[in-house]
């Protein structure tokens, strides 16, 4: 029997990332980040949401790309953890994607960097890979 | 099922304060037998359980509660009266309970209890006492007590069920129960967190309708802005409680510990209504706790030692609380034996924590402090009750974690007493807000001692150098600078300099971090305003600098700084968090004029040493490659002069006599750090391994160290220090390069 998942998509550079739907609190805005000096590279800053204050972590800073180029705003995809809700910055959001379970395959062993302690595996979609993270490291400090 | 369990829950909740209560009026009833109210109180409460065990099919505990009813029921006939036995037997009883209350909580049923013994235990009581004085001639059973005792036990109980329980009258007694509801606390935090979402909501509106005449009418927006207020107002209110929360439990603890140890201990408890934050409540709850156990386990002695001492038989401790000023000052006093000294000094010897000479030169306010060192117990032998491993160390860092400060005075065969001084909400303080590399910050209040605006040539007079280190003199001070920018490492790249660098303004804010005062240039000093604490996510909590972050009424989140890490990352305090050490003995307790500025230094072998700031010329750093060598002196130009430099090493008398003109660490471009001194028109420089701080230190309680040169030893951020005399040392050296100098000045 085949399983369906939802996954919401978003773009990180010229990557295609999924996140399991029920993961996924909202999407917000960036624009009011508060910057927190002497953090680890990887912290983008803190968000307002509604009264709550949430730390936003840069999907960039996390995989080691190239900053956004200056001007463009990352968007911030507010997701549900134990510890209550945190930021992801990413570059753009993308659309609902429903995908079935059997076309997941693990990274192959050449994938190097931090990608590979941060990247479970990816869907094929038809017309390109759907990188699917490990949540919970990519959410911890340093 | 799901309303049973309500039901059950309920009846666990409503029955544990029930017993906090009965604790304590037990106890209230043994000193005073004569305390009609509370025995009626304990009464009710035990009928009160007995009737909803029935309801609730918690047999087992229903035969407790009965056979308590019935020694009860013997008090209020006065067939009985209270003596320590019977109290036992009833806060036995109260336990019993508690164990199974545990248990319904843990597994739904009442489980083991040990209730069997309870209700034998309360039984023999019963007959015991009763059979002399109601002259029953033969075996009085439990059973026939009831019907011993001329009829009124039961009639009696009978009124209670029917009628409204007598105590409407009581004042504060009976629990009040149409006028109360029970909360869950994560309700009531929602609720803060929604008064928070409102706040800002009502924030925009307002700058909505200030901007656009007409579009919210002036008189609804007033109004709700002044609800709002109110609002958050009264769940902040909602929030705090008495502290007699914790101090409930404490005439039961004393009683136990006293007779456990078979001391007399009568205790007093003043300021029970003092109001604070829940979470603070919570959170003193363990240290207080200790501090009580202390008192009565180490502190007090037992009669015969104390009648020996000429004092009342009884022990008394006192805790007091109220509030100062957006603070709460908490006191625990005992009138024992006070803490020993000279064993405290004995035993840091012993543990390593101190040296023999630094004990012998330690102060009393310095040795009291050793008592916070982790690991610290002077427990001679370590009680059941006491010493077990959690020590003054913990009290501290637990109260410390909440923002607060504790201390201990004692004096020997009067007492000890120890404060405790905490803030009175964590959620909700005052502070200073900033701004410093176009970011706002917050800082609390409470380190916050004074602010200071610098304009024109000011700046240029007022900031200082000592060498690379800013410094600025208040009143006579001299109190470290630093940048909040540049700390922080926002400075913006577009100006190489901030302008207080540049010198047109500088803002200066005074901050207190333990025992150091330091000075925060800030570009902008905005405003005081009351800010709600949020924790930092978990990827931020190993951050020292903040301790966390708030909402401003404008929506844009701001880190609140922690003065005290921001404090040790600015290196204003070297390594170990101030308090932790034994050096810094509350100084700010001594007059500032018996305190002298001393500039810390890491001399020969790594050892600390210091010299009075007032011996010292300048601070000067020099590349090792700039050294000259003229008639086996090592030498480098200074100002068109010739400055002779020698290691600090070779001028110590005692010291590696054998390894004199030792040169300093030659590697190319090593930097080395020289104090000028001068006397006349005559220079050196003294080459040490490195400058580390200017410190103030109080030098009143010094012994004269025996070695020349010395003035004395004393411990600095938790280093033995040696203070050293420029003038004695430098003696012969001056003479020396008084005789040399005119020929070297021929020789550049």
């Amino acid at each position: 029997m085949e399983e369906k998942r939802q996954f919401s998509s978003f773009f990180v550079d010229e990557f295609l990332f999924g996140i399991a739907v029920e993961r996924v609190q909202e999407v917000a805005s960036s624009a009011n980040m508060t910057p927190v000096p002497l953090a680890p590279l990887k912290i983008g800053g803190l968000i307002n949401l509604r009264g709550q204050i949430v730390t936003a972590i840069d999907l960039r800073r996390c995989l080691e790309l190239s900053d956004r180029p200056s001007g463009q705003l990352p968007v911030s995809v507010i997701l549900r953890t134990d510890d209550g809700y945190a930021s992801l910055l990413v570059d753009r959001v993308g659309e609902i994607v429903e995908v079935d379970e059997d076309t997941f395959e693990r990274p192959p062993e050449t994938l190097r960097g931090p990608g590979r302690e941060l990247i479970r595996g990816a869907y094929k979609l038809e017309d390109k890979l759907m990188h699917v993270l490990d949540l919970e490291r990519t959410l911890q400090a340093g | 099922m799901g309303e049973m369990d309500a039901i059950v829950k309920e009846f666990i909740a409503e029955t544990r304060e029930n017993l906090d209560r009965l604790d304590r009026d037990l106890v209230e009833l043994e000193t005073n037998p004569a305390a009609k109210e509370q025995l009626d109180s304990i009464f009710r409460a035990i009928h009160s359980i007995k009737g909803a065990t029935g309801f609730l099919g918690f047999h087992k505990l229903g035969a407790v509660a009965h056979v308590g009813e019935g020694l009860l029921s013997g008090l209020r006939e006065g067939v009985l009266s209270i003596d320590p036995q019977i109290t036992s037997g009833l806060l036995g009883l109260v336990d019993c309970v508690r164990r199974t209350l545990h248990n319904i909580e843990q597994s739904g049923v009442e489980g083991e209890m040990g209730d069997a013994a309870v209700i034998e235990g309360l039984t023999r009581l019963q007959e015991n006492r009763i059979a002399p004085r109601a002259s029953v001639p033969s075996g009085g059973h439990g059973k026939e007590f009831a019907n011993v005792v001329p009829a009124p036990s039961p009639a009696k109980t009978a009124v209670n069920e029917q009628d409204t329980p007598p105590d409407r009258k009581g004042p504060g007694q009976g629990v009040a129960t149409n006028s109360s509801v029970r909360v869950d606390v994560k309700q009531l935090d929602k609720l803060m967190n929604l008064v928070g979402e409102l706040v800002l909501a009502r924030n925009e509106l307002l700058q909505f309708s200030s901007v656009q005449q007409n579009a919210v009418p002036l008189g609804t927006s007033q109004r709700l802005n002044a609800i709002t207020t109110e609002l958050q107002d009264e769940i902040m209110k909602v929030r705090m409680q008495p502290i007699e929360n914790v101090w409930n439990k404490f005439p039961r603890l004393v009683r136990d510990l006293a007779l456990h140890a078979g001391k007399k201990v009568r205790l007093d408890m003043s300021g029970k209504e003092t109001e604070l934050d829940k979470t603070l409540i919570e959170a003193i709850t363990d240290p207080l706790t200790h501090l009580v156990r202390n008192a009565v386990d180490h502190g007090l002695e037992t009669p015969d030692v104390r009648a020996a001492a000429g004092k009342p038989i009884e022990g008394h401790l006192l805790l007091r609380s109220s509030h100062a000023g957006g603070q709460v000052d908490i006191e625990i006093s005992d009138d024992g034996a006070g803490v020993d000294l000279t064993r405290v000094k004995h035993k840091a010897v012993e543990l390593g924590l101190a040296t023999v000479e630094q004990s012998r030169h330690m102060s009393d306010v310095e040795a009291m402090n050793l008592l916070f060192l982790p690991g610290f117990s002077t427990a001679e032998n370590v009680t059941s009750i006491s010493g077990r491993g959690v020590g003054m160390d913990v009290v501290k860092t637990n109260i410390e974690k909440i923002g607060g400060a504790v201390s201990i005075e004692s004096r020997r065969g009067l007492g000890t007493q120890v404060k405790i001084r905490i803030p009175l909400t964590l959620a909700i303080m005052p502070a200073l807000v900033v701004t410093a590399g176009g970011n706002r910050y917050a800082i609390p209040q409470v380190s916050v001692l004074e602010l200071t605006r610098l304009e024109g040539n000011e700046v240029q007079k007022g900031i200082e150098m000592i060498q690379s280190a800013a410094v600025y003199r208040l009143r006579g001070e001299l109190l470290p600078l630093i940048w909040l920018d540049a700390e922080l490492k926002t400075r913006r790249a577009n100006s190489a300099a901030p302008v207080s660098e540049t010198g047109e303004v500088a803002n200066i804010a005074f901050l207190q971090a333990g025992d150091q005062k330091f000075g925060l240039v800030v570009d902008e000093i905005n405003d005081t305003q009351e800010i709600v604490v949020k924790p930092l996510g978990r990827q931020l909590r190993g951050m020292s600098t903040f301790a966390g972050a708030t909402i401003m009424g404008d929506g844009e989140v701001v880190l609140i700084l922690d003065v005290l890490g921001l404090a040790q990352h600015a290196h204003v305090i070297p390594e170990l968090r101030d308090e932790k050490t034994i050096g810094n003995a509350l100084p700010q307790q001594e007059p500032i004029a018996e305190r002298q500025s001393l500039l810390l230094f890491v001399g020969p072998d790594d050892a600390r040493m210091a010299v009075p700031l007032s011996q010292v010329t300048r601070l000067e750093e020099f590349s090792s490659s700039s050294l000259e060598h003229t008639a086996g002196e090592e030498v480098v130009q200074y100002r068109g002069d010739i400055l002779p430099l020698v290691n600090i090493r070779v001028l110590l008398p005692e010291r590696r006599a054998s390894e004199r003109h030792v040169p300093p660490k030659n590697d190319k471009g090593k930097m080395i750090q020289a104090i000028v001194y001068s006397k006349g028109d005559c220079r050196v420089g003294l080459v040490v391994e490195d400058i580390v701080d200017t410190v103030e230190h109080s030098l009143v309680d010094l012994r004269p160290a025996s070695r020349e040169g010395v003035l004395a030893s004393v411990v600095i951020h938790g280093r033995v220090t040696e203070i050293l005399d420029l003038e004695v040392i430098c003696s012969d050296l001056m003479s020396r390069v008084l005789r040399k100098q005119p020929v070297e000045a021929t020789e550049v």
